[in-house]
């Protein structure tokens, strides 16, 4: 009733062509942009912003950026652990190279590291595909892992052999390190998310996506149209490990603190690789969906019982955690192997037939 | 559907988050305790989290609490995982925590920086970041009874005293994380001054059940001594893998996270001889132990223990260690205050202020469990009292006095270790102690 | 030039100086490599007739053991638990059968390897929500596995054989053998080849497509059973484990993902050369070389014969 096109005209072919051509749903758009910006910082309690939504929005980040490759692309990839951890020590190395460079402008600049290791270790996927590409990626993982532990001037030497955030301003407020607020660091976040989002939408919609799409769909034709594999191949490792690369260094700048080679472990690429399927291959808004799937779910599943005030050991909840979890991935296989944003998609349609659907 | 499912979950959020917020209650005294009782390191995690919580329990059911305030216990799972501990961390710290003992080095890293931002203090025992134990450059730090670097000079005495270290070659097995590496500096530097030669066998995380290769390495290399910086399934596999190779048991010593019941429990007899640190006493032969068996066990008062032998085991002990000095820790913050709530600016002044004198251990029923312990300003680690046990083929026997750690070689160590910590970070507070 | 020599000199020379220390490592080289092997049938069995790319079969090692260890610890002899473990594995393959694989026939090849993987998180809550997660001992003994060891004096050292890992060897060798006689003699073995070359076309001849998945399930069970108690009673029996599966998938790339031959000789391919490299090779990189060294030879050798040793030629080939 509230949500239909009827009565909106598209005059240009530019207005027809836009990501967004419902009215309603640009609406929508800024109402969640709003709440973001301003209902969560303002109305949010710390763990709310550290514990769910900031983590939720780098894992995004990163889902998209293996949503570009595994979903748009069609290469599927283990290696997102170690692509974000490249981000990471590449943040830390420059920040304490260039201490006076804003540490934001830092932050999407080791993306640009990560982009050139995705891109080496995406090499091997010019000869080969599928399970096989799984395989090579799993060697960049724990090559890359014995990389972060095995060279020392990675973590300055540090006795601990972790990488501390130093504190570091934006704009004289204080951005990293422990003395941070959660807001600040979740509005910093918050930004780079967005405007990489609309960066990947620009992206995915224009001649290089497209090329990825036919990459995906079908090489051999792709080839005969004068697609180049091995540009959009490459270009896509190059982006999809950019985007995994910022989303490593916010993890550890603006969530973390400090961090090991643990936190960039085999057991993340699955974690992200879950969020891109489970939240639909090949779609933005499934990103997010799986993002918020995989990593406000357990929190949540966490607080229930500490909210109705159930004694239920931490143990045995964690188990039932991983029970209903696993068992929820393989549910929505079933159900919708397309993943939550095809759901999304069918919700919108409803909406837009509700309530005379006939 | 979907839109009102994740608002509905938002919404969810929110309330629990807010939740957690009210709802500590004002009259009792809340530790958190991060445990792990699941994932590939719950062998080590669960005695450890059974241990604190039934000391714990112990003193609500027979002194009713400290100084007469309830001490609730309560866990959160990490499954030795650092997010996992974060996450636990933001949960609970507005609860009025008192201390976090994070039971983890990867998480003590992470709390670290944040102590004294939310004024609560970590205590790492025996584990954590080393640099902690210079009370004036990490007031919220604290690692009683002892750091890696002072326990890898006191296993390097013990080799000494048997038969000297000088010329030796001496094997160093550790699990490669940053746990494992933390000695590595020390090792190179007390491999000079005392002068025998090193060879290391790094094993990833990956690799701990998988060791044989590493252990062909130690049997090219031939040293005289392995020394083992291990734990959970690493251990046992690496003595058994020690044992295929005929490496003499009695001179293979692990440090005290490769000590434990669990890790030789699985290997038996084929273990016998092995060497290994230790710092809290073995066994259930003390008072306070007797009392978590009436006042705890048999009164079915511990939700969690439920083999009545883990009692006494040594990651058990070790936990009971810990509970003993945040139970003092307390004890002291509440007398130097007056107040019998405290919060967590409170119990730093008491983790500083703290006196373990050995009456004070006979008064608990702990007489010689571990050794005494005076807390100062300046030093967050406290005496040490490492001493070498040895596992008979069943069980651990205590086979050394305690060894002292080389202070003075170590101090300026840490000393260096801790500004260099601090360097990048201009707002971290120091204290100056007189 | 330092460097040249470490590579290409020294090791060598001690190689030649310590003939029996390098039959060691060869020995050891050739368990790890069963081990592997082992590990890697289990992933081999389930692709080949289902097209599934298990990730849940290092789990499966793991609660295979844990049942096996569990039901002993209930009091139950060890012959009978080893049975009750088998059946578990069953039941496991008939629901997953029943519950997963049936539903997403004709899916995608990344969905099913993700609901394989969805799988694995369900076993390790349930594992560990039954069995605790305290890590076990095998009951070696119990089972009657040997646990000595014999010495054989050669070129004046000595090289070190574990009856276990000897018995390893000949289980190993056994189950292969079996395996193979299963598939290639019997009926169902006969059925389960045609599932894997044509699902659509074995269905039309009255194969039915479930029951052979929930076979090879099993089949895959009792695999994994075997490597549990081999690898438990080298270590223990714990969730981490299901790590040392991952090792498996080298050995997949090399001995191609449809081949129980490969398997075998793909697994010996890595146990031995990752054995000699990390002795002989890896001081030069400062050890620990071998958690990545298998995957770099499988990539390797990904650039020239992308279908593995033995796989089928049909490779889809970029």
């Amino acid at each position: 009733m509230f949500y239909r096109e009827a009565g909106q005209f598209k005059t240009t072919y530019k207005a027809d062509q836009a990501i967004f051509p419902i009215f309603q749903d640009r609406m929508a758009i800024a109402i969640y942009l709003l709440i973001a910006f301003v209902a969560i910082p303002v109305f949010g309690n710390d763990f709310f912003i550290t514990s769910m939504m900031i983590p939720f929005l780098i894992f995004s980040l990163a889902a998209i950026g293996l949503n570009i490759l595994v979903g748009y692309t069609g290469q599927i990839s283990l290696g997102t652990g170690a692509f974000m951890g490249v981000g990471a020590y590449a943040c830390y190395k420059l920040t304490t190279i260039f201490p006076d460079i804003n540490i934001i402008v830092l932050i999407i600049s080791s993306g640009f590291f990560s982009a050139v290791i995705g891109m080496l270790f995406g090499l091997p996927s010019l000869r080969i595909k599928g399970f096989y590409l799984v395989v090579t990626t799993l060697a960049a993982q724990f090559f890359l892992e014995w990389c972060f532990i095995r060279i020392p001037w990675l973590y300055n030497y540090n006795d601990s052999g972790a990488i501390e955030v130093p504190q570091r301003e934006v704009f004289g407020i204080i951005a990293t390190g422990a003395s941070a607020t959660p807001t600040t660091r979740y509005l910093i976040v918050l930004a780079i998310v967005v405007v990489m989002t609309w960066i990947a939408s620009n992206i995915i919609h224009g001649r290089i996506g497209r090329a990825w799409m036919m990459i995906r769909d079908m090489d051999i034709a792709a080839e005969l149209m004068g697609i180049r594999p091995l540009n959009a191949k490459l270009s896509a490792f190059a982006v999809s490990s950019f985007y995994c690369g910022v989303a490593g260094a916010m993890m550890v700048f603006f969530w973390l603190g400090a961090a090991e080679v643990e936190s960039f472990d085999i057991n993340h690429s699955f974690l992200i690789l879950f969020m891109v399927v489970i939240g639909g291959l090949g779609s933005l808004v499934g990103s997010f969906l799986g993002a918020a799937f995989i990593w406000i779910l357990p929190v949540i599943l966490r607080a229930i019982p500490r909210t109705f005030g159930l004694d239920i050991n931490a143990a045995t909840i964690e188990h039932v955690n991983f029970m209903i979890i696993g068992g929820l991935i393989i549910f929505f296989l079933i159900v919708e192997p397309h993943g939550l944003a095809r759901l999304w998609g069918l919700a919108k349609q409803k909406l837009r037939v509700w309530p005379f659907p006939y | 559907m979907f839109k009102k499912l994740i608002f509905g979950a938002v919404a969810v959020a929110m309330v629990s988050g807010a939740q957690v917020n009210n709802a500590y209650a004002e009259d009792t005294l809340y530790l958190p305790s991060l445990s792990y009782r699941t994932g590939p390191y719950a062998g080590g995690g669960v005695p450890i989290a059974n241990g604190f919580s039934d000391y714990m329990t112990m003193l609500n059911e027979r002194d009713g609490g400290i100084g007469g305030v309830k001490v609730v216990v309560e866990e959160c799972e990490t499954g030795y995982n650092s997010q996992k501990g974060v996450e636990c961390y933001e949960s609970t710290k507005s609860k009025n925590a008192l201390v976090y003992n994070p039971m983890s080095t990867g998480i003590t890293l992470q709390l670290v920086p944040k102590a004294p931002v939310d004024q609560i203090p970590v205590f790492s025992m025996g584990y954590g970041l080393s640099a902690t134990a210079v009370g004036e450059k990490f007031p919220w730090g604290f690692n009683y009874p002892t750091t890696y670097w002072s326990q890898l000079s006191a296993i390097l005495k013990y080799i000494d005293s048997k038969g000297g270290v000088k010329g030796k070659k001496i094997g160093y097995i550790y699990l490669d994380v940053g746990y494992g590496r933390e000695p590595l500096p020390l090792l190179e530097k007390l491999s000079k001054s005392m002068g025998f030669s090193i060879a290391r066998f790094p094993v990833a995380g990956k690799e701990m059940q998988n060791q044989s290769s590493h252990w062909l390495n130690v049997r090219k290399e031939k040293p005289d001594w392995m020394i083992m910086w291990g734990w959970g399934a690493m251990n046992s596999t690496a003595i058994k893998e020690a044992a295929k190779i005929r490496f003499p048991m009695d001179h293979f010593i692990g440090n005290w996270w490769a000590g434990a019941d669990a890790d030789l429990a699985p290997v038996g007899k084929i273990g016998k001889g092995y060497l290994a640190a230790n710092f809290s006493g073995i066994g259930t032969d003390f008072p306070a132990i007797k009392d978590i068996f009436t006042h705890v066990l048999d009164a079915g008062k511990s939700t969690q223990t439920t083999d009545r032998d883990q009692v006494g085991d040594v990651l058990y002990n070790r936990a009971v260690a810990n509970a003993v000095i945040v139970a003092e820790a307390i004890m002291a913050a509440q007398k130097s205050t007056g107040k019998k709530v405290i919060n967590g600016a409170d119990m730093r002044l008491g983790l500083e202020t703290f006196n373990l004198s050995a009456d004070r251990l006979k008064e608990l029923g702990l007489e010689g469990f571990m050794a005494p312990i005076k807390a100062s300003c300046k030093d967050h680690e406290g005496g040490g009292g490492i001493f070498v046990q040895q596992w008979n083929g069943s069980a651990w026997e205590k086979i050394s006095e305690p060894i002292s750690p080389e202070t003075d070689v170590i101090r300026p160590l840490l000393e260096e270790a801790a500004a260099k910590y601090i360097a990048d970070k201009p707002d971290w507070k120091t204290q100056t102690c007189s | 030039m330092e460097l040249l020599k470490g590579i290409f000199q020294y090791p060598f020379e001690e190689m030649a100086n310590g003939p029996a220390f390098l039959l060691q490592v060869l020995w050891e080289g050739f368990v790890a490599g069963t081990l592997y092997s082992l590990l890697a049938l289990g992933f081999v069995l389930i692709f080949k007739a289902s097209g599934v790319f298990n990730f849940a079969q290092g789990i499966m090692v793991v609660f295979a053991a844990l049942s096996l260890v569990g039901f002993h610890a209930a009091g139950l002899p060890a012959y009978v638990s080893l049975f009750l473990a088998l059946a578990v594995m069953g039941a496991l393959a008939w629901t997953v059968e029943r519950v997963v694989l049936r539903k997403l026939v004709n899916q995608p090849d990344l969905i099913l390897f993700m609901a394989t993987i969805g799988l694995s998180y369900f076993l390790i809550g349930f594992g560990e929500f039954i069995f605790g997660g305290e890590p076990k001992s095998m009951i070696t003994e119990e089972l009657g596995l040997p646990t000595g060891s014999s010495v054989i004096d050669i070129f004046d050292d000595i090289v070190i054989l574990q009856h276990l890992d000897i018995a390893a060897a000949l289980i190993a060798a056994i189950l292969v053998i079996g395996l193979a006689l299963f598939f290639s003699k019997t009926r169902i073995g006969r059925a389960l080849r045609a599932v894997a070359d044509d699902h659509q076309a074995a269905l039309s001849v009255g194969i039915s497509l479930n029951q052979i998945w929930a076979i090879v399930w099993f089949a895959a069970g009792i695999v994994a059973l075997a490597t549990g108690i081999m690898w438990g009673a080298r270590s223990d029996v714990s969730f981490a484990l299901q790590i040392v599966a991952l090792k498996a998938l080298p050995v997949l790339i090399l001995g191609g993902f449809t081949s129980v031959p490969g398997a075998i000789i793909g697994g010996l391919i890595v146990g031995f050369s990752e054995k000699l490299f990390e002795v002989y090779w890896g001081g030069l990189l400062g050890g620990g070389v071998e958690g990545w060294f298998a995957y770099v030879v499988a990539l390797i050798f990904l650039l020239f014969r992308p279908q593995g040793l033995f796989g089928e030629k049909i490779i889809e080939r970029v």
